[in-house]
């Protein structure tokens, strides 16, 4: 997937002299076509989302069938509604199921409240969760999804930066030393970044965790949380450990290889050979004639790399108890709180689209054919 | 086609390509073994089953072999059955008086191991019209000792379970059965004494036929060659099934995305403007859509079924990022001059798609196939984690998920998280070698690094 969604390597075009502002102009509309057909990209995924959560009505059923269940259960155990003979009771119960489906919306036809979802999710406005609360107490999806972010922020990002820049130097390292027994290890350990990282966290978690006893077993920080910040920091730190050494196992191998063999393939041009027969030192060839035209290449694979980890979030999460996004929204699908569940759904679009948007928006700077506008990226 | 067995030729050249095939050999080879040992409903059946099949099996124990490597033998179970001849040791009626009758059984079994089973059952059945016969049990030990078990009237269907015996208890000074009645009475911590016991089974009983039939179970510490679960099912039967299940579900997955998106390029490329516009169009917004999160919305509210879900996740992977590699190879191919040519002989559009866009991808495809399938094997696994695994079947997921749900790694039942994911690990690591040595044979490019 990584490798067939990067584009064709190919040497680069040098820009040609043009007049600033009008590569400026072109720079700007570049930018709001792209803004232009994301947004409609993520109208579309949040609708569609929205369609799939509601899984042609059935969401809507168990919903019924368990207000309903509440509602009868209340009322059978009232004291003050014994002496209800049963059609009262029964003309009560469904008075109350009516106000309760009238507070979820559950009275109007599905098509209407669609709409109504989409138009409020896309401005944010991600509604109140039937059942699941924030820790402080808030019923408010935004809040729910506010205190969730900051440790999938946390986690990932650390996971992510790290990786990217751990395996960017280590495979110039090995472009450098190509051949060497490093370089050959590294080649031949690159398939086992086919399992996921959840997968070499429970191993993690078998070794460190259970046989040594030296990491704690998942959680953000240990229970009771340490009083004083820096003793917070450090529990923070110890609970990061694994999470973050499970990402970086199952992405390094094969980042490592698919840097180097782009750098290997692009030292291999002309134009490089030429700058080392002119006599330039290797750190200069390396800087201006290898980064730079694998920059976009470099580029996208980051930005793959974040897109993944939004997806992979999910399971690492749930496996280390990590009190992030990706397990709110596995907690929410068990407890079929649908706007939790498109609330989630929505930021995650958006945050995809954030990424995809500032890709392009790099993309433009660093590649010269999409300045003189000659079709950009997707070539 | 040439072009083809020639390259595959050269995957003989490449370690990882042997090392990968075997061990993708080994899991096919697991696989057929699987399905015709055990048959697909018997599978089920068994997976499913409860106390009725699982019985005899102790609860969360290690594979046996792991003797191999301990100090201390753990017991294997031992079961004596007064049903199969060969376990019965000796059986006799007398006749006490009119509508009395003396049914002795003894039941030998020898027992080296050091340390002392799980647990301890006497399974009856009984056949009677009114009164059910009246069992008392002995335990001789081997230096001679004649400990005095439990009485019962049984039933139809009677179970003895030692340790809920409250009276033998006492009499054992507190000290579990499981472990009094084999410890050697000298010792002062409890030792295992080795040797032949013996348990003697006395029923009378109260109307001429009717009989008493007895099974004795001392359930072992180890089992089998994959141990057993907390339903005591031998996990044997999930690790064999697992293969299979893995391997379509990987190779399904991997073959209707690739295949189905590869066409779905080659069609926007060759019919260009609206049509390539709105394929463009509809691959951004699909990489938005969150996969995972939908699939979990699947497998909650539509059905856990893996066959639903590879149908959800080809559906979710038609416009999926690969179509931007195969179209931008796709454009390549488009200009080249065979092409020009079948037009030019009046070839129809679909024609050219199938017949010769198609094919020249073949190289682009197979590394792309064979490297997307550990991706969806795990995918499986990932869902099964989360609870979502298929409701029957058995598979390496559910098993892993089994164990943690059950504090496995807790409490130290390693094996039960080791077998699956070693066996997960293997898969994902032979489609993964295969998948780069192939890459390395299609892309010339990086075979010159």
């Amino acid at each position: 997937m990584t490798e067939a969604a990067l584009p064709v390597p190919s040497g680069v075009e040098t820009s040609k002299t043009q007049p600033s502002r009008n590569s400026t102009l072109k720079l700007m509309r570049y930018i709001a076509i792209k803004l232009i057909s994301l947004f409609v990209a993520v109208t579309i995924g949040v609708y569609l989302t929205i369609l799939i959560a509601n899984m042609g009505g059935y969401v809507d059923e168990i919903l019924k069938g368990q207000i309903r269940e509440t509602i009868s259960v209340s009322i059978g155990m009232d004291p003050t509604k014994k002496n209800l003979t049963m059609e009262e009771r029964n003309q009560l119960i469904n008075d109350l199921v009516a106000l309760e489906e009238h507070r979820l919306g559950l009275d109007q036809p599905f098509l209407v409240r669609s709409f109504r979802f989409l138009g409020r999710a896309l401005t944010l406005n991600l509604g109140r969760a039937q059942r699941m609360a924030s820790d402080s107490g808030s019923k408010l999806v935004r809040n729910i999804i506010l205190e969730r972010l900051p440790p999938t922020l946390l986690l990932m990002g650390t996971s992510s930066m790290l990786l990217f820049f751990v395996t960017l130097f280590i495979a110039l390292f090995l472009s450098r030393n190509y051949g060497s027994l490093l370089d050959k290890l590294v080649i031949a350990l690159s398939p086992t970044s086919a399992a996921p990282a959840w997968f070499y966290g429970i191993f993690l978690l078998l070794l460190f965790a259970a046989v040594l006893g030296w990491l704690p077993f998942g959680g953000m920080v240990d229970a009771p949380p340490p009083e004083s910040p820096i003793n917070y920091g450090l529990s923070l730190a110890r609970h990061l450990i694994l999470p973050v050494i499970a990402w970086l196992i199952s992405g390094f191998f094969a980042g490592v290889y698919g840097y180097r063999t782009f750098f290997l393939i692009f030292s291999m041009e002309d134009y490089v050979e030429l700058a080392r027969a002119k006599g330039l030192t290797s750190r200069e060839i390396e800087r201006r004639y290898v980064l730079r035209p694998t920059l976009p290449n470099i580029i996208t694979n980051f930005a793959l790399t974040v897109i993944g980890l939004w997806n992979g979030a999910t399971i690492l999460e749930t496996v280390f108890n990590w009190p992030g996004i990706g397990r709110l929204i596995y907690q929410a699908v068990g407890l079929y709180d649908s706007p939790v569940i498109i609330g989630t759904t929505v930021i995650n679009a958006y945050l995809l689209a954030v990424t995809v948007f500032l890709l392009d928006f790099i993309y433009a700077l660093v590649d010269p054919r999409v300045r003189v506008g000659s079709g950009g990226p997707r070539s | 086609m040439n072009a083809l067995k020639r390259n595959l030729k050269e995957l003989g050249k490449y370690p990882s390509a042997i090392g990968g095939g075997i061990i993708i050999l080994f899991l096919v080879f697991l696989a057929v073994y699987a399905i015709v040992t055990i048959p697909y409903n018997e599978a089920i059946r068994l997976w499913r089953g409860g106390e009725e099949i699982w019985g005899d099996n102790p609860r969360i124990v290690p594979p046996a072999w792991t003797n191999i490597f301990r100090k201390v033998k753990q017991p294997e179970t031992i079961v004596r059955d007064s049903r199969d001849p060969a376990d019965v040791t000796s059986k006799t009626v007398t006749e006490i008086s009119e509508d009395m009758w003396d049914v002795v059984m003894t039941f030998d079994f020898d027992y080296d191991y050091d340390a002392f089973p799980q647990e301890l059952n006497v399974f009856m059945n009984a056949t009677f019209v009114e009164k059910g016969p009246f069992v008392s049990m002995f335990w001789i030990t081997p230096d001679g000792r004649e400990i005095r078990l439990g009485e019962v009237t049984a039933k139809r269907s009677e179970t003895y379970r030692f340790v809920q015996d409250e009276r033998l208890l006492r009499r054992l000074k507190g000290v579990e059965p499981q472990i009094a009645l084999f410890a050697d009475p000298d010792k002062e911590t409890p030792t295992v004494l080795k040797g032949k016991y013996q348990l003697k089974i006395a029923a009378v009983t109260f109307e001429a036929g009717s009989d008493l039939e007895a099974k004795f179970v001392a359930y072992g510490t180890v089992h089998g060659m994959a141990g057993t679960d907390h339903r005591r099912r031998d996990l044997t039967i999930a690790l064999l099934w697992g293969t299979p299940i893995a391997l379509s579900f990987g190779l399904l997955a991997a073959l209707g995305t690739s295949v189905i998106t590869m066409a779905i390029a080659a069609i926007g490329v060759w019919f260009g403007g609206v049509i390539d516009e709105l394929i463009q169009r509809i691959t951004q917004i699909n990489i938005l859509l969150p996969t995972l999160p939908i699939l979990i919305m699947v497998g909650t509210f539509q059905s856990r079924s893996i066959w639903v879900i590879l149908g959800w996740i080809i559906l979710l992977n038609l416009f999926g990022g690969a179509i931007i590699g195969f179209r931008a190879v796709f454009l390549q191919i488009k200009e080249a001059p065979y092409i020009e040519a079948a037009r030019s002989y009046g070839a129809s559009s679909w024609r050219i798609i199938f017949r010769y866009l198609v094919p020249r991808i073949i190289p682009v495809l197979i590394p792309n196939l064979v490297n997307g399938i550990p991706a969806f094997v795990f995918l499986e696994a990932s869902l099964a984690l989360l609870g979502l695994g298929d409701p029957v079947l058995p598979t390496w997921g559910k098993l892993i998920d089994d164990a943690r749900s059950n504090g496995a790694l807790y409490n130290a039942q390693y094996y039960w998280v080791m077998e699956p994911a070693v066996l997960l690990m293997l898969a994902g690591l032979g489609f993964a070698m295969m998948g780069f040595a192939l890459d390395r044979i299609f892309n010339p490019r990086l075979r010159e690094v």
